[in-house]
């Protein structure tokens, strides 16, 4: 595996994926979309407009045919053989989990990623074992209200099984987290645990602040990295996060595969997840003994191929350079929220951040479009091929805050580009004819 | 007629912009049921009047999209001055309408069954009058919760109206 320094904006160059040879800070997005067979798919409209990563991304070939060639090169259990492939089957594996902790600058990479096969199951993985061996009746989690629900139902599990008593960090006018009493929330809190950036409204915590509140109040800091780390520079030492999770789909990578980063001394004391094969050292009719992190925490045949393609899409990103990526979500999210203000005036409510306003902003663009509801905006959307997301975006909390019961959401990743925003908007004002 | 024309079709845009038997009777003596669909925050109350093992009078309340609430009208509509008895024909014909999709799933080409052919020649849809407009719902299976959010509902409501006049 090579050795590509993740949390500097390293170019490598090569065939693929392809550069902009002229302008080293534009993403040549008509050549990226070529790496990603469903976006160059013809449909009776053109093209698929797929404005829905923050759901899931898109695959480039070059994961697709990581995948692939695992498969019929090199398959076998992790672990165990000792013949060749087996070797390589576990090489590969626990290659990918190097480049996963690299990725967000973990210290002890191959030591403090685990690999789950969702960020959901990252954080029930945290609330399970070290939640349920370190709350008890009365102890103080602090979260946001925009927190999506896999970063909710954890909790509120352990405060029904434990009386773990949860607070929330409320959202501000400016959609962005409100921090003037977090100092006040986090008296006595055992645990924060937030979102890095919304999956609904764009917003994008500010994480130093968080974190020195956490660290003084001596909470431990719990990060949901779902929606940043596939779109931001990930270094979970600046702000000394104890966990941090992300998922491999968001990601340009497969399904079935997330990561939990702990801190070493964290994972050796938590007791384990689940049982079975793989985290076990000795088994006995009375009893049985933990393996090593991070294999503790990895009960069963693990998703081999799926870490395969994992790596595969961090090797990507990384050539292509996820601040370059950022710097092109920031300006195609400026385009389509003044494009769709200025388009349908007093008919769109956004909700989110102001665009070009100091702090960061993320690529999701929630609305309201003239009191349509999101399932028939998607729908009549869907016709022409433009493909969003409609409902509660798994936040239903937030939905109560922003008093709507679902918005459409449309989110954007480096394949998409002007043309795919004016598509949202000629399919609109189709909408704004069907039903206005 | 496209998949979305067929949809969205006059008839129903026309329930959603001006919906039949909208508003709130006193509960009690109304019967009060609520319906969710937790997918999309859909929402549909209906209050049902009941005298006889007849419904004599419906309301409904709630929000949601085109689908959930025009297909709540056109029910309010169909059912009012009915017998429980035919009220609930009338819902077993409905979602039987509404799970013919449900054949296509077990298609492993994913091809058209002639299966659903036979299932909707069963269905005698000029017999339910408007609500055979909703068919083109089962074209797009994530909207048939949206339809039979109503139909669900009532029945609930039929169920706690005869619990509770024994
Ligand atoms: C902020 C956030 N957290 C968690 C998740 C859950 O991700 P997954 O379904 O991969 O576990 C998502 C994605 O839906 C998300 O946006």
């Amino acid at each position: 595996m090579d050795n590509i320094n993740y949390t500097t904006n390293t170019i490598k160059d090569g065939a693929d994926p392809k550069l902009p040879s002229d302008d080293g800070n534009l993403l040549d997005v008509e050549s990226i979309k070529q790496d990603f067979p469903i976006l160059t798919r013809e449909t009776a409209g053109g093209r698929i407009r797929y404005l829905d990563s923050a759901s899931s991304s898109q695959k480039p070939v070059q994961v697709i045919q990581a995948m692939d060639d695992y498969y019929r090169s090199t398959h076998a259990n992790v672990h165990r053989g000792v013949y060749r492939i087996a070797e390589e089957a576990t090489h590969l594996y626990e290659s990918a989990r190097v480049a996963a902790g690299r990725l967000i600058g973990a210290s002890h990479p191959g030591q403090e990623i685990v690999f789950t096969k969702n960020v959901t199951e990252a954080i029930n993985l945290v609330a399970y074992t070290w939640g349920r061996a370190n709350l008890s009746r009365g102890d103080v989690v602090l979260l946001s209200e925009i927190e999506h629900h896999a970063n909710f139902v954890p909790w509120l599990m352990l405060a029904e099984e434990k009386g773990v008593e949860l607070r929330y960090i409320p959202m501000g006018k400016d959609y962005n987290l409100d921090l003037t009493n977090i100092e006040r929330l986090a008296d006595g809190a055992k645990l924060m645990a937030v979102t890095a950036a919304s999956n609904v409204l764009g917003s994008i915590t500010n994480l130093r602040t968080v974190s020195a509140v956490a660290k003084a109040a001596g909470a431990r800091l719990l990060v949901d990295g779902a929606q940043f780390v596939p779109h931001r520079l990930t270094d979970v030492k600046s702000i000394d996060a104890d966990f941090y999770g992300y998922t491999g789909h968001k990601l340009l990578g497969p399904t079935g595969i997330g990561i939990l980063y702990a801190k070493r001394e964290l994972l050796e004391e938590m007791p384990p997840f689940l049982g079975g094969g793989e985290m076990i050292a000795d088994v006995r009719l009375d009893g049985f003994s933990t393996t090593e992190i991070p294999w503790k925490f990895e009960a069963g045949t693990p998703p081999i191929a799926e870490a395969v393609g994992l790596h595969a899409a961090i090797d990507y990103l990384g050539k292509v350079g996820i601040d370059k990526i950022a710097k092109h979500e920031r300006a195609l999210t400026a385009y389509a929220v003044n494009k769709l203000e200025d388009h349908f005036g007093k008919d769109i409510t956004v909700f989110g951040p102001k665009t070009g306003s100091d702090g960061d902003r993320a690529g999701v663009v929630s609305f309201k479009f003239a009191d349509i509801h999101p399932h028939d905006v998607a729908q009549v959307l869907n016709e022409y091929d433009v493909c969003v997301r409609a409902g509660h975006h798994c936040a239903k909390p937030l939905m109560r805050c922003l008093q709507v019961p679902a918005t459409t959401r449309a989110s954007f990743y480096l394949y998409n580009d002007e043309q795919d925003v004016d598509a949202l908007i000629h399919a609109l004002d189709q909408v704004k004819k069907m039903f206005g | 007629m496209s998949a979305l024309e067929d949809l969205y079709r006059e008839i129903i845009l026309d329930h959603y912009r001006s919906p039949r038997n909208r508003g709130e009777l006193e509960s009690p003596p109304a019967v009060k049921a609520e319906g969710f669909n937790p997918l999309c925050g859909d929402e549909v109350i209906i209050y049902l009047s009941t005298k006889n093992g007849v419904i004599e009078d419906i309301k409904i309340s709630g929000q949601g999209c085109s689908i959930s609430q025009s297909s709540a009208s056109m029910m309010s509509a169909a059912v009012r001055g009915k017998s429980f008895e035919q009220v609930r024909e009338l819902i077993d014909y409905f979602k039987q309408m509404m799970s013919i999709h449900e054949s296509h799933l077990d298609q492993s080409s994913g091809q058209e069954s002639e299966n659903t052919e036979i299932t909707e020649k069963q269905l005698d849809l000029d017999n339910i009058g408007e609500l055979a407009a909703l068919q083109g719902v089962v074209k797009f299976p994530v909207r048939i919760k949206c339809a039979t959010l109503a139909w669900n509902t009532l029945a609930q409501g039929l169920d706690e109206s005869e619990s509770t006049k024994q």
